[in-house]
């Protein structure tokens, strides 16, 4: 229990930081930058090499890749929805998840885990 | 158009906005550990770029623009899907950079654990501001030779 309170403490504030340094910088597209910062990635990361060493988190931060792209992916998803099927942000980005969830899960079908 | 710092921005923020980030933010940290925990860690390793905290971000970009534009007495709705768009496209752009930051971590974590992290989030840096650097050239070479209203329409294209 502990574990999973220290990462909700650590990966909230982590995130919260990146998200205000975001909104602090212009142009929009520039702060959107750091709406793919690896905030949630630091937090587990670090707490991963201190349970179980630096190869858990070397095979964790693996897969990371797969969900990168698929982040790319579900970004330009959210563009599409927002600019073409004028759907407003809350609709558009929950929607769009399908999009990350299937470009993940099917790299991580075709080309398995660690290297 | 220069990138800028500004501390104003801060003030369109309500108090909450801040929390449902805290929330989320640690939502999603608690659910990349439980699934590792429960699945694997190939299928928690997915989880360290999942865009949960974007739903909330693009929410609250998307409101800030409508309630500028209110107060301007332009339309709302449009201007507030193109800044959410805008935050989008730079994610997009970013997420380059996250790709790199797993991959020099999955490289150098070996040899030195703290070093790992500086390289790693360096290299995020470094590649995502080249990203946006090459897309804003690659798109508009000439963009300080444009006249000022094709700037102010920022353009016809899918990213706005």
């Amino acid at each position: 229990m502990t574990e999973y309170v220290l990462r909700f403490i650590a990966g909230g504030a982590i995130v919260s930081a990146f998200a205000i340094l975001g909104d602090m910088l212009r142009p929009k597209s520039f702060g959107g930058l750091l709406s793919a910062a690896p905030s949630v990635a630091l937090a587990t990361l670090g707490i991963a090499v201190v349970q179980h060493g630096p190869q858990y988190a070397a095979a964790e931060s693996w897969t990371m890749i797969y969900g990168a792209v698929a982040l790319a992916c579900y970004s330009l998803a959210v563009c599409h929805l927002l600019m073409r099927s004028r759907l407003t942000a809350l609709p558009a980005t929950i929607i769009a998840l399908l999009v990350w969830l299937a470009v993940a899960f099917g790299l991580l079908a075709g080309l398995g885990g660690t290297a | 158009m220069l990138v800028k710092l500004s501390a104003s921005a801060l003030k369109q923020t309500r108090w909450y906005e801040y929390g449902v980030r805290f929330l989320l933010g640690g939502l999603a940290t608690v659910l990349a550990g439980i699934a590792s925990t429960r699945f694997g860690v190939a299928v928690g390793g997915l989880f360290l770029a999942l865009p949960a905290v974007f739903c909330a971000s693009a929410t609250l970009i998307e409101s800030h623009a409508r309630r500028a534009k209110e107060k301007a007495g332009f339309s709302r709705r449009r201007r507030g899907q193109q800044a959410a768009a805008l935050d989008a496209a730079g994610a997009g752009l970013g997420s380059i950079g996250l790709a790199a930051f797993a991959a020099t971590f999955y490289a150098s974590v070996s040899m030195n654990v703290i070093g790992a992290f500086a390289i790693a989030i360096l290299v995020w840096a470094a590649v995502s501001v080249s990203a946006w650097w090459l897309r804003r050239m690659l798109r508009n070479p000439s963009h300080h030779k444009r006249p000022e209203r094709l700037q102010r329409s920022g353009g016809r294209g899918l990213f706005p």
